[in-house]
């Protein structure tokens, strides 16, 4: 039987804030257990919450990116449940009235096709802290807590259900994930969890509007895992209902070590949360100079700027979605392009050879050991053609092992292309009369043979000849 | 000296007569000698309040001195005090010691008044009698088997049988107010907002607010001043210009209107009460206001949208006693559910568990729409009446509880009967205007409170009307027998 898979996903982002959302402590990640939160964050009596303007301006900034409306009132609601790293017994969260409302992503499909995704809300709201069970550093069978965490300014990304594969709820939030850094309201750091998603999923037969029961798949924190719990949740959901089973509405974990996702609590048992208005808080009035000023030095978005690399630079579409991947690179990229007034050359060399380093280093553009201007000194180089493509790789890989700029590899290690026809016709001389057999097969037609000697000149010149001098030449005394 | 206003002890300790050392030492040695009769005080700061009385008096020789300095104050034992004992009246925090002051207690510490001590309470503010402090029950200084009221009982105790010249205290529903009229003190709940909640711990945060129980509306005008104000550790805080209170005291009420809600004197009015208070009425008219008749048509549904609205917020509120970070723990806990069951049940009295229940029963699934969010409605109602009053009159006066300090033990089995005490209180916490409560003539040899309900920031207004009755009467003066 066919089915249709539908996933939503819920995406919470750590802003890019100094201190947390409702205190004065800092936010800054790794420090040693309960040494970065205050009273305020642990729920001490008689303390209060004050709002963080900065957590505000980049949730703003969100919402204009996904072009969605921003609410002038929003309200902070209390989220109400026990657990040891909730230290007042509720999160403060918004409920009813989030701060953003409906919005949009729009993410490629494999064929090409542009999908527009529907973002329902993103709503500001406070992190819990950790449980530590390692019995190295809480003793054995202890349960620790590090409320370093708790009070960490989050904003909750809701999709609609728009998303129909795995593929796609990937693409999405690789796309949001590219939003948020883009716009500066997130590192987007995954390993320190500052990005975690959870999917909601459920299947239905093609063409039936309502929607299955669905499950939702709690804290992934890579790409790959949302990927696989998805994939393994939707072919666990077909196999219970094509043999006759029934689902039952639950939050479940994914196992990464076993690829599979597991029940952690089903509905009936879930929390009544008990959201009510925080009295604490008055609603959150955004006005419209303050909207301005938060979104006043909005950068070019991913989608505008792919658009304009395809068009002012004459990109394909591929190498105009690779390069605007992240803003850092797109800046290199256009940095390069503008020095070398080169930006197809520029984009091949940033494909290609950079990305495969930045790769191999596991490094990211701005960790780079070649700089945009020495990218740009070596593409200038192989234009005016003191060097030739090969011995430009060379090159490269001289620069990102720390050699110094382009001319100064060049300098150093001689590497000046030979474009001395003189030199090179005594260079062929000697090949040529080196080679007589060779020689009678080319003008016996073998046109193949016209290669090797190439291959020969080069060796001999190491690489250094001008290849456009050296076809010239060689023809030319070849058919002679 | 107990007897004396705080603008004359401020003369006294200016001129000498006495140094605060001294004025400390006295309330510290009555507090020890009468407070066992009245268990008003949780704790008592002896050495640290003289130590900061010595301070005072070399900031009183350098002449660098505001009206509180050196004098003598207790704070309710819900204000956090740094390095001092905070308990909220509950074995929940029998033991915490906060690591900062309160807003309140930093702004009259910085005017340089003393802490004497802690007083009693209510465990977390819930109770209208005193009755459910964790350190047992507070007594009325007029009648040791009657109940002072609550949830301030301790303060408004303390204050009544001179163990302090004043003390602070919070209003929910009416606990400033009502421990004032059943003590005969003057008792103020300043707009919501006024003062800051920075500190206070919480039991319901739209209705809390902290005020001040004195002998006169001139001596609460002196600690107002300094605990008055805009704080922003405090959301909820109003960014509103603080008048001078001490300044307005004496300015002429002559052709203002007062409002008597038709609502407050219907049946559940002691007629003795009733009686005191239209005596009041008649002292206001003979000032030169006038009085008219009003109604506050949505006033009998103040209770039963008070008891959803206050413990849904005590309910979360409260969440975050559980055993784990600080506070009572039960001993033993089996696992984490024990931990949280047993630590809640065993460091929480039956009226705070009560009130947890009924909160997150009106906030769960399925009830919200029917309880709290029609609670809400209400509420909204409910201040509609006031400012629909507010245009036809300047302030409402009316009794501040139905009756007169009724027995311990009269009404702790009864939930409902002792919730009705504040009937005539709860509106304006729900409204979040100010109101104050002035002691008038006693009604068979118990005190008597005249509530004065004034529209928001009027605080100026409430404790003029009050000087001025107290300017003309001596109610206020009158002291309880064996605390003289």
């Amino acid at each position: 039987m066919q089915w249709e898979t539908v996933i939503g996903l819920e995406i919470h982002t750590q802003l890019a804030t100094q201190s947390k959302i409702f205190s004065g402590a800092p936010t800054a990640f790794g420090a040693e257990p309960n040494t970065q939160a205050c009273a305020i964050d642990l729920g001490l009596p008689g303390v209060l919450p004050v709002l963080n303007a900065e957590a505000v301006r980049l949730a703003v900034r969100f919402g204009r990116a996904i072009e969605a409306e921003i609410a002038s009132r929003s309200v902070f609601a209390r989220k109400n449940y026990f657990y040891p790293d909730l230290p007042k017994g509720y999160q403060i969260s918004q409920y009813e009235r989030p701060i953003v409302g409906r919005g949009k992503v729009e993410i490629v499909l494999d064929d090409g096709t542009i999908k527009r995704i529907g973002v329902t809300r993103a709503h500001l709201e406070e992190d819990a802290g950790k449980s530590l069970h390692d019995p190295g550093l809480v003793g054995d069978g202890q349960t620790g807590v590090d409320l370093n965490r708790a009070g960490t300014p989050l904003l909750e990304i809701v999709s609609e259900p728009d998303l129909r594969s795995p593929q796609e709820a990937v693409a999405y939030a690789r796309k949001v994930h590219q939003l948020v850094r883009y716009i500066g309201i997130s590192d987007g750091n995954m390993q320190e969890g500052s990005f975690r998603m959870d999917a909601n999923v459920s299947i239905r037969p093609p063409g039936q509007e309502e929607l299955g029961t669905r499950t939702e798949i709690k804290n992934l924190n890579s790409f790959r895992y949302l990927e696989k719990a998805i994939q393994f949740e939707v072919e666990r959901q077909v196999e219970l209902i094509e043999s006759g089973g029934t689902l039952v509405q639950e939050t479940r974990l994914y196992d990464a070590v076993k690829d599979e996702t597991r029940g952690m609590r089903s509905k009936e048992e879930a929390n009544d949360y008990r959201y009510f208005p925080d009295p604490d808080l008055l609603p959150l009035e955004i006005d419209a100079e303050f909207l301005a000023t938060a979104t006043s030095d909005l950068p070019e978005l991913p989608d505008a700027k792919r658009e304009r690399f395809h068009a002012e630079y004459g990109l394909s579409e591929y190498d105009a979605s690779l390069l605007t991947t992240s803003r850092e690179l797109a800046d290199y990229f256009e940095a390069v392009a503008r020095e070398t007034g080169e930006p197809k050359l520029a984009a091949n060399w940033i494909g290609g050879e950079l990305m495969a380093a930045l790769n191999k280093a596991e490094i990211e553009i701005g960790q780079s050991q070649v700089t945009a201007r020495m990218l740009a000194g070596l593409i200038k180089r192989l234009q005016d053609g003191t060097i030739s493509g090969k011995i430009a790789k060379q090159v490269f890989e001289s620069m990102w092992s720390g050699e110094g700029d382009a001319d100064q590899v060049i300098r150093s290690k001689g590497l000046e292309q030979i474009t001395d026809s003189g030199a090179i016709e005594a260079m062929i001389d000697a090949i040529i009369a080196a080679n007589p057999g060779q020689v009678e097969q080319y003008r016996a037609g073998k046109q193949k043979v016209f290669g090797f000697f190439v291959g020969q000149v080069m060796k001999a010149s190491r690489g250094k000849a001008n290849p456009q001098q050296v076809n010239e030449i060689l023809e030319r005394k070849l058919r002679a | 000296m107990e007897n004396k206003s705080i603008a004359q002890l401020a003369a006294d300790l200016r001129l000498r007569t006495y140094s605060s050392v001294e004025l400390t030492r006295h309330y510290l040695e009555r507090i020890e000698r009468l407070d066992s009769r009245l268990n008003s005080f949780i704790s008592v700061a002896g050495e640290a309040a003289l130590a900061s009385a010595e301070r005072a008096d070399l900031a009183l020789k350098s002449g660098d001195v505001g009206p509180l300095t050196g004098i003598p104050i207790a704070h309710k034992d819900i204000f956090c005090t740094q390095g001092f004992k905070t308990s909220c009246g509950s074995r929940m925090l029998d033991d915490f010691i906060a690591p900062y002051d309160a807003t309140l207690v930093e702004r009259l510490a910085a005017a340089g008044a003393v802490m004497l001590g802690k007083t009693n309470m209510d465990e977390f503010a819930m109770g209208s009698s005193n009755e459910t402090s964790f350190y047992g029950p507070v007594t009325n200084p007029w009648d040791q088997t009657r109940v002072p009221g609550g949830s301030s009982g301790g303060s408004a105790a303390a204050v009544a049988a001179r163990l302090c010249p004043a003390a602070t205290g919070t209003d929910t529903g009416g606990s400033i107010r009502q421990p004032a009229s059943l003590c005969g003190v003057t008792g103020i709940k300043p707009t919501y907002g006024r003062c800051s909640r920075w500190g206070m711990i919480a039991f319901a945060s739209s209705l809390d607010q902290a005020g001040v129980l004195a002998r006169s509306a001139a001596d609460a005008a002196f600690l107002l001043d300094e605990m008055a104000g805009f704080d922003p550790r405090d959301s909820t805080s109003a960014d509103v210009p603080v008048p001078d209170y001490v300044d307005a005291l004496d300015d002429d009420i002559a052709g203002l209107r007062i409002g008597l809600p038709k609502e407050y004197f219907g049946a559940g009015l002691d007629s003795g009460v009733a009686a005191s208070i239209h005596d009041a009425i008649s002292e206001y008219e003979r000032l030169g206001a006038r009085i008219s008749e009003i109604s506050l048509p949505n006033s009998p549904l103040s209770v039963p949208v008070y008891y959803v609205v206050a413990p849904a917020e005590c309910s979360s509120n409260l969440a975050r006693y559980d055993g784990v970070r600080y506070g009572y723990r039960c001993g033993h806990p089996a696992d984490l559910e024990d931990l949280y069951k047993r630590s809640r049940a065993e460091g929480f009295g039956a009226e705070v568990q009560r009130r947890i229940m009924i909160g997150t029963y009106v906030l769960s699934a399925g009830y919200y729409d029917a309880y709290y969010l029609k609670a809400q409605k209400v509420r909204q109602l409910i201040a509609d009446d006031f400012r629909r009053a507010f245009e036809q009159v300047d302030v409402i006066m009316g009794p501040t509880t139905p009756t007169t300090a009724f027995p311990l033990g009269a009404k702790t089995d009864d939930p409902v009967a002792m919730y009705l005490n504040d009937i005539y209180t709860i509106a304006a916490n729900l409204a979040g205007l100010p109101a104050i409560s002035v002691p008038v003539e006693p009604a068979e040899g118990l005190p008597v409170g005249l509530q004065i309900v004034g529209d928001y920031f009027q605080e100026a207004r409430l404790l003029n009307l009050a000087h001025r009755y107290q300017h003309v009467t001596h109610w206020h003066q009158a002291a309880p027998a064996g605390f003289e």
